[in-house]
This record gives C-alpha cells, structure tokens and sequence, in this order.
C-alpha cells in the first residue's frame, strides 16, 4: 500500500515538470488574515539563475522562507528537486544551499571551523569535508584567510565565506536572500561572478531575491512579484521587449496640470497615458519624434522631457499600473537608464 | 508503480547525507566551547565567581542568622549545596542566553535548515552549555574542606553525578524559556520570575523541615530540590536530608528527560509561521 505522498511523489516523478529544481504550483501563504502569496505558480529551470524581484512586501521573503523549509506554506505546493518543501524537508534540505541575508556566520570561529560545522552539519566529514572546504574556499577566494577569525574580515569577505558556507554540501539549487546587502560595487560584481561560474561550471541553479533592478537584470529569468502576485515572468530582456518603443516621460508643474496635458495627449494622438504625480508617462514607438510633436502642439504645458528604453521599472508599472518604489525612494530609482 | 518511476531519470540529487544525531549535537556542543573559551572574561568568571559568590552571600546569611538554631560555620555548610546549584544556575541561564544571540544573529537560521534531527539541535546546544554549567559546579567542590568536608572519592563521584545532572536539567528549561524569545530581557524577565524562586525554593538557602505548610509543599514539587538535596547526600552525610540519594537521582533524572522533551517538541514543531 502506497501512501498519499508516495502516490504523488511518483505522479510527479511521471511528469516532465518534476526535472525542474524549483517548481511551484498555487503556492499561497496567510499570516492570519493578510494573504502575502497568492496562488503562485512557475517553475525554475536546470542551471539557470533565477530572480525574484519585487518591492518589500511583495512576498519575497515568505517565499524565501517556505523555499528554504523553515516554514510550511498555508496551501498549494513547492517542488526542490521534486521533493515537497513541507513534507519532506530533510530530502530538500540535502539539495539546498542558502544564502541569508542576515549573516550567519559565527564571527568569534574563524572562516575554518564555520565551514567545518556546517559540513557536520551535512553529514561532511575527515578528508572529504577537508576537501571540500578547500575547494569552496579557493572558488571565493579566501582560502589563505582559513585560520582567521570571522570578525577581523570585512563585509564583502564574510559574505563571499556565507557563500562558501552554503556551498559546502555541493547542493544542486542555491538560494540566496538580497545577496547584493551591504556591499560595494565592486564586492557586488565579483558576488555574480561567482555565481554565474557555479552556473556554467556546475549547473548549480540558482535563485535570487532582489529589490535592485540592476541587480535584477544579471539574472537569465525574473519571476516580478507584487502584494504577492507573480505579475511577470520571463528573460529581462523578453519583458522588456513587450513594451511597444521607447518610454516617454512629461513632466508637468502641478499635478492638475499633469492631468490636463494627458487629457489632451490622449485626444490627439489616440494614445492612454499614465499620470504619476506630476509626470505623464507613456510608452512610444519612435520616441524622439513623438516628444517634438507634443511640445509643439501644447508648448506650455511641458516642463520637462525624458524619452528612455524601456526598464524592469517599466514592465512592473505597466503590470501593476503604480510604481515600484514609495514617493520616498523613487528619486533615485527613477527613471532607470535614461538615454540622450 | 516502481517501474514507472525507474524509467524516469533520476534527478541530480546528492547521496543520501542526513548527518547523525551524534555528529550534529557533537558539532555544536564542540562549537559553545570553542566559543566559551575565545571569550576570556567568561573564562576568568568560571574560575573566580564560584569562590566570590560563596564567600559573599555565605558570609551574609550567617551573620544575619546568628543567634538562631544555625550557627555561623554550620550556616555556611548548610548553603554550599545551594551555592554550588546558583553557580550551576547563573551559568546555565547565561549560556541559554546565546541562543537568543544565535536567533538574531542568523546562526540558527543556517542550524535550522540543516538536514539534522531537531533533536541534535536541542541536544548540542544543551550539552554545550551543561558542560560549562558543569565544570563551575565542580570546580567549586575544591572549596570544600573550607567547610571542613574531605569528600571520598565515592562522595564526590556522586557530587558529580549529580552536578551534572542539575546542569542539564537547568539548561535545558533555560532552552525551552529562551526558544521562543527574540529578546535578552524578555528572558531576564522570565528568568527572575520562575528560575530564582525556583532555586529559592529548593532547600538551597533554607530547609523545607523549617518552612509553613504550603511552602513546604511547594518545596515538595519543585524538581530542583531533589538535585539539591541529592548533592547534601553526597557531601554531607550526616545533615538530615530530605529524601534518599536514589530518589534525588531519580526525580532529577525523570526531569531532566520531561525538560529534554519538551524542549525538543517545541524546536520540532513545524508551523506556518517563521521558524527562525
């Protein structure tokens, strides 16, 4: 006699879906009353590296928890390696490596011993583990730092050891929380050098959770999450690509006279704008020339002109129809890759 | 069904590599120690406070019985046993404090989803901080012929025995209070309302034969005073004590398995909320 979850175990081990590292079908999480995923479902790919990019709150973080088997989701499912993260978490606890983003070393131990226990851990031991830590420590970079403790190395050292610690089981999907926190660019750049060598040398899959749209444009696919809502999903390039032309953005001097050019823009181009403030945005084939038009035809209106390619900003506010950041952050968020 | 789930390929799953319950709980009690002995002020308290707390609270209580059935010299024997499970109670509570410091700090975050029986967890940090509660109890039997006792071997086997055993029942209630708080004061807070009059109330600083009736009865409930009164067995055969050194050792062992277990049912349950 089968049980339940070895009759869905071997359904899905019959189903092509089962080869993807990560797949999530109506994947949904209550926090009492407050929906924060709902009914989520995509699947990640072999050796791709995967983000997840949404403003805080948009369930990110839940994600990454019931991802990584700390907590079990409120309904629907997800897949590690066709393994259920809520009902066997040991078997998904073998195939992961996870970054968090608080850290999680043990500052007091030095770079040797954190890796040594983690590898206890794992069930890694004598000349294996040993092995292995060199291995892990030489793909960062640190292996001449083994013997020093923790805390006499600097951010973007211990986040590479974080990385090393999470890598030490070989695990086939790695899950790393905002790894890009706290560190300068140049740490950064190295950060995804790192990964995409594990992509391409190992066929480790990788997801990533960011708030960063730069960041989120490293990434092969994107998974765009909104108050919990997966409201896009494919290549950054792909999304991008969806939107028709160039973004064009109008700034006007008050917010009601916003409203008025956009009133007008839409009556004599036939076109749908958008107003934010005191901006009228609206995507365009042809930018330039479009822009020329309308200062033209409505000459004192117009305070200010940007025409730009579309970003990942763009297609989360064509999905969700505000923006990304709150009035606060948006000024330096915005607008993303402005050309000319 | 077999068959059908041969024909697929398989995924690029790792060997099967859950670490033992022994190598996981051994690893983290070898990590509080290294961590004990990196932090040489906690090093120095092991050693110096024993003796200060002893002289300290000794000399004070005597003097302030003096006149009464206790004398000043027997006043300070009848309180070594007491002392030596407040030595093993301090240390015990701060040790558990570490595991509010590895909640916030993310350690435990990494630990918790680690592919090891919850039970390792419990059983690593617990052992870790037992063992440093341990060795301050013991080293404070070095203080004993102040108090004009010359232990037998037997004696202080059995001190040990028991010393031990009031460590790890300790730390392990100090673990299942700590484990769902996310602030050090939070626990003071506990700590000060159920621990101290916990000790208090084990025959530490006074005998329950003296105590009222429903003090005497509470005094009855409480596991510690079974530790306490197994470690004056050992020490001072000839004071009158409460039970018998077999039902010291068994109440106290009986407790230290109930605290173990619950403190394992409260890290094992998986819930819909964060668990770290």
């Amino acid at each position: 006699m089968a049980s339940a979850t070895e009759k869905t175990t071997a359904v899905l081990k019959n189903n092509p879906a089962w080869m993807e590292p990560i797949t999530l079908d109506g994947l949904t999480h209550h926090y009492g009353d407050r929906l924060a995923l709902d009914h989520l479902t995509f699947q990640v790919r072999p050796a791709e590296i995967f983000g997840l990019l949404g403003p805080n709150g948009s369930g990110k973080t839940t994600l990454f928890r019931i991802l990584s088997t700390l907590m079990i989701p409120t309904g629907g499912s997800a897949l590690i390696q066709g393994f259920d993260v809520a009902r066997e978490p040991n078997r998904v606890r073998q195939q992961i490596g996870i970054v968090f983003q608080a850290r999680s070393l043990d500052i007091k131990l030095t770079v040797g011993e954190n890796l040594k226990h983690q590898g206890h851990l794992y069930g890694l031991k004598g000349g294996t583990l040993k092995r292995r830590m060199e291995e892990v420590l030489t793909r960062v970079g640190l292996l001449d730092r083994i013997k020093d403790t923790v805390e006499t190395l600097s951010g973007g050292m211990q986040r590479r050891v974080e990385l090393a610690k999470g890598l030490i089981h070989s695990p086939s999907v790695l899950l790393l929380d905002e790894p890009s926190t706290g560190l300068d660019p140049g740490a950064r750049r190295d950060l995804w050098q790192y990964l995409r060598m594990l992509r391409d040398d190992e066929g480790v899959t990788v997801l990533v959770t960011t708030h960063l749209m730069e960041e989120a444009e490293h990434c092969d696919r994107l998974a765009i999450l909104n108050q919990g809502k997966l409201v896009a999903l494919g290549a950054p390039s792909e999304l991008k690509s969806e939107i028709g032309g160039d973004v064009v953005l109008f700034e006007a001097a008050s917010e009601a006279s916003a409203a008025e050019l956009s009133a007008k823009i839409a009556n004599r181009f036939i076109v749908s704008p958008t107003v934010m403030g005191n901006t009228v945005r609206l995507e365009r084939e042809q930018g330039h020339k479009f822009v020329t038009d309308v200062v033209e035809a409505f000459p004192g209106l117009v305070e200010g002109v940007s025409v730009a390619r579309p970003g990942l900003e763009d297609v989360f506010i064509q999905r969700t129809g505000h923006r990304f950041w709150t009035e606060k952050t948006e000024q330096q968020a915005w607008p993303p890759q402005k050309e000319q | 069904m077999a068959t059908m789930v041969a024909t697929t390929s398989p995924p690029r799953a790792l060997p099967s590599r859950n670490a033992s319950l022994w190598t996981a709980a051994l690893t983290l009690w070898e990590r509080e120690i290294v961590r004990f002995y990196r932090q040489k002020a906690r090093v120095i308290g092991v050693i110096a406070s024993p003796l200060l707390f002893w002289f300290v609270l000794g000399s004070g209580f005597a003097h302030s019985f003096r006149g009464g059935a206790t004398g000043s010299d027997q006043y300070l024997s009848y309180f070594f046993p007491g002392a030596v499970v407040m030595i093993v109670l301090f240390t015990a509570i701060f040790s558990m404090m570490s595991l509010i410091q590895d909640r916030n700090e993310g350690f435990l975050l990494s630990v918790m989803a680690a592919p090891v029986s919850r039970s390792a967890i419990v059983l690593g940090k617990v052992l870790g901080g037992a063992t440093l509660a341990a060795i301050q109890g013991v080293v404070f039997l070095v203080f004993t012929p102040l108090v004009g006792v010359h232990p037998s071997l037997t004696a202080i086997g059995i001190s040990v025995l028991a010393i031990v055993l009031i460590s790890f029942e300790l730390t392990a209630l100090g673990f299942a209070i700590a484990w769902p708080m996310d602030s050090p004061q939070a626990f003071h807070a506990i700590v000060n309302l159920l621990l101290l009059p916990l000790w208090m109330l084990s025959g530490a600083i006074f005998p329950a034969s003296g105590a009222t009736g429903w003090l005497r009865a509470l005094m009855r409930v409480n596991p510690l005073t079974y530790g306490t009164d197994a470690l004056r067995n050992a020490l001072f055969p000839a004071q009158t004590t409460g039970f018998s050194l077999s039902v010291n050792l068994g109440v106290t062992i009986a407790f230290c398995l109930l605290v173990f277990a619950a403190s394992w049912t409260i890290v094992d349950r998986r819930t819909n909320k964060p668990a770290a």
